[in-house]
């Protein structure tokens, strides 16, 4: 009975670290395989420890290369999507206008289709067009997806922002360039960080558009797609750790930062 | 400013003025939409009219395709594919029933239990984000593997003779059956379900809680009366976000699943790719939507929270 009774107090608790456990048990699967000696051409069975796809990352062909190419994507998608994303946001906080519903629907409605449908119909039409497939046609569809993204996060900072502010920067003779630079601006960042951010980890990580619309080009996902038939080396796993550990570090630095900014404050 | 006896009436503090009236820029707005609209426009809007277009051509690849309001097309790519549609709607709904019951645990620990492990826990519901999730994917396949300890342990609970005898599993195996193919949706869709949960929780007030207890609420009581009506928008939302990639995706069929789990995904994503059997894909493709589409404005409608979209 009393286990019972414990067992009841505590069950959100034990149900929520199994849930945990749940979402983290792949990436210790795939950290403890980075430091697998596989037989043959597939990295599924525990054979051996080793360290030397740690010692060598970039020792399989193609791998970096497809590696830089989706830093790269990444990179140009985050930052056209957040530079478009921003005005739009700006634009649909800041003014009324006919068709905003309209617009807001636009907006919308790419978060909420399915992604082999957005694919689908991009490559549609670009073959349509006759345009080549490779990094452009990527780029293009990855600033598409991530736009609705950048908007959503760049509106929810902007909305809970106090217009008098802007008004109080205005009293003290601010001109309008001015204002928007040194006030507007800086409370905005953290909501613009916020969908650039998110562009990034999308983009990079985009499978299923890049899928139809890249043609020859081989991003990151792709690679791991291809080798999943062809034989998987094990510096996969071991970028996957890497990219793990290192989202895990920004965003424990980030957090440290914080607290001292917040420390210095009060 | 001595001779003013009576005080201006105090100006509400709690409430900034809403708009400033905008005299200057009226083109403003328009500027700032022109260039991101015009993408949205160009590349997501025009691309399904095409595809429309696509789907109601008919023709061969090396003749080339015309436009002749073939609408059979359509007729036929459902009473061929339509298994896949069904199988990908009911793991989809399976993954995303699957995600709620998995992540409201989780999203409510973080928001009324954690207390000082909450941002660490969040830094573990996010990271593995960043892991590609093709790699997490593959390691689906190290986890469920034939002989290997989920496997070995659901075999000897017995509980595999049960899932296959409902035709979840095929004999001792988990690996391409349905359930590895739920278990990988699930798992890839689960943070899309904690981050609005988590959300739609934080904001409710733990003196309601509190409240619920003095009138000698059971906590089972508080929780289905209090806690979970006012989560609502978290449970829509969350359900939706998991929903919709679900029902389209063809990864974790491909990776983890085998020819007799394939999704509506797999069908176009082949006919696309690999037949190049452009009318019948962009007609799979377009029914996928409408479908979607129908079943989401439904649910929304179902659930009361239109205001939500």
């Amino acid at each position: 009975m009393a286990f019972v009774n414990w067992f009841k107090r505590h069950f959100v608790v034990i149900a929520g670290l199994l849930t945990l456990g749940y979402l983290l048990l792949p990436n210790v699967v795939v950290t403890v395989f980075s430091f697998n000696k596989p037989k043959g051409r597939f990295n599924y069975e525990w054979q051996q420890f080793s360290i030397d796809a740690w010692k060598d990352p970039c020792g399989v062909a193609d791998m970096c290369g497809s590696l830089s190419i989706s830093l790269q994507i990444a990179f140009w998608a985050t930052v056209g999507a957040t530079v478009l994303g921003t005005m739009i946001a700006f634009a649909l906080v800041r003014y009324r206008f006919r068709a905003r519903g309209a617009v807001n629907s636009l907006i919308f409605l790419p978060m909420a289709m399915p992604e082999v449908v957005m694919a689908a119909s991009l490559l549609t039409l670009f073959l349509n067009m006759g345009a080549q497939l490779g990094f452009w046609t990527i780029l293009i569809a990855h600033i598409m997806f991530c736009l609705s993204f950048v908007v959503t996060a760049v509106k929810a900072r902007v909305m809970s922002m106090d217009p008098r502010l802007e008004q109080a920067a205005q009293d003290l003779y601010a001109g309008p360039a001015q204002t928007f630079l040194r006030v507007t601006l800086p409370i905005a960042a953290p909501g613009i960080a916020a969908g650039a951010l998110l562009s990034f980890a999308l983009s990079f990580d985009d499978f299923i558009i890049t899928n139809f619309n890249a043609g020859s080009t081989v991003t990151f996902p792709m690679f791991v797609w291809g080798s999943a038939q062809r034989g998987t080396p094990v510096q996969i796993n071991v970028i996957g750790t890497a990219m793990f550990l290192i989202a895990v570090l920004f965003v424990l630095t980030s957090m440290v930062i914080n607290n001292r900014r917040n420390k210095q404050k009060a | 400013m001595s001779t003013l006896t009576e005080a201006p009436p105090p100006l509400a503090p709690d409430v900034p003025e809403t708009k400033p009236p905008r005299k200057r820029g009226r083109w403003t707005p328009y500027w700032l939409l022109l260039p991101g609209l015009l993408w949205l426009v160009v590349f997501f809007a025009l691309p399904m009219i095409y595809q429309g277009s696509t789907s109601i051509q008919t023709g061969s690849l090396e003749n080339g395709y015309k436009v002749t309001w073939h609408f059979a097309t359509y007729w036929d790519a459902l009473s061929e594919y339509w298994p896949q549609f069904v199988r990908s709607v009911f793991y989809a709904a399976a993954a995303t029933i699957l995600c709620l019951l998995l992540g409201y645990p989780l999203a409510y620990l973080i928001a009324f239990r954690a207390g000082r492990w909450r941002n660490l826990i969040m830094i573990l519901v996010i990271a593995p984000f960043f892991t590609s999730f093709l790699i997490r994917t593959l390691a689906w396949k190290t986890i469920l593997a034939d002989g290997g300890p989920v496997v070995g342990a659901l075999n000897s609970l017995h509980v595999l003779d049960v899932t296959s005898w409902l035709g979840w599993t095929s004999g001792d195996r988990v690996l391409a059956t349905p359930l590895a193919v739920v278990c990988g949706l699930t798992y890839n869709f689960l943070p899309f379900m904690i981050l609005p949960l988590y959300t739609s929780l934080e904001r409710i007030d733990g003196r309601l809680h509190e409240a619920a207890g003095d009138l000698y609420a059971k906590p089972f009581t508080t929780f289905r009366k209090v806690t979970f009506p006012l989560s609502m928008p978290g449970v829509v939302s969350g359900t939706l976000l998991t929903f919709i990639p679900a029902a389209g995706d063809y990864v974790n069929a491909e990776l983890l699943g085998s020819t007799d789990t394939r999704m509506i995904g797999n069908v176009i994503q082949t006919q696309f790719l690999r037949v190049l059997d452009y009318p019948t894909a962009a007609a799979l493709s377009f029914i996928l939507m409408a479908a979607i589409l129908f079943m989401v404005t439904f649910y929304i409608r179902k659930s009361g929270t239109e205001d939500l979209v």
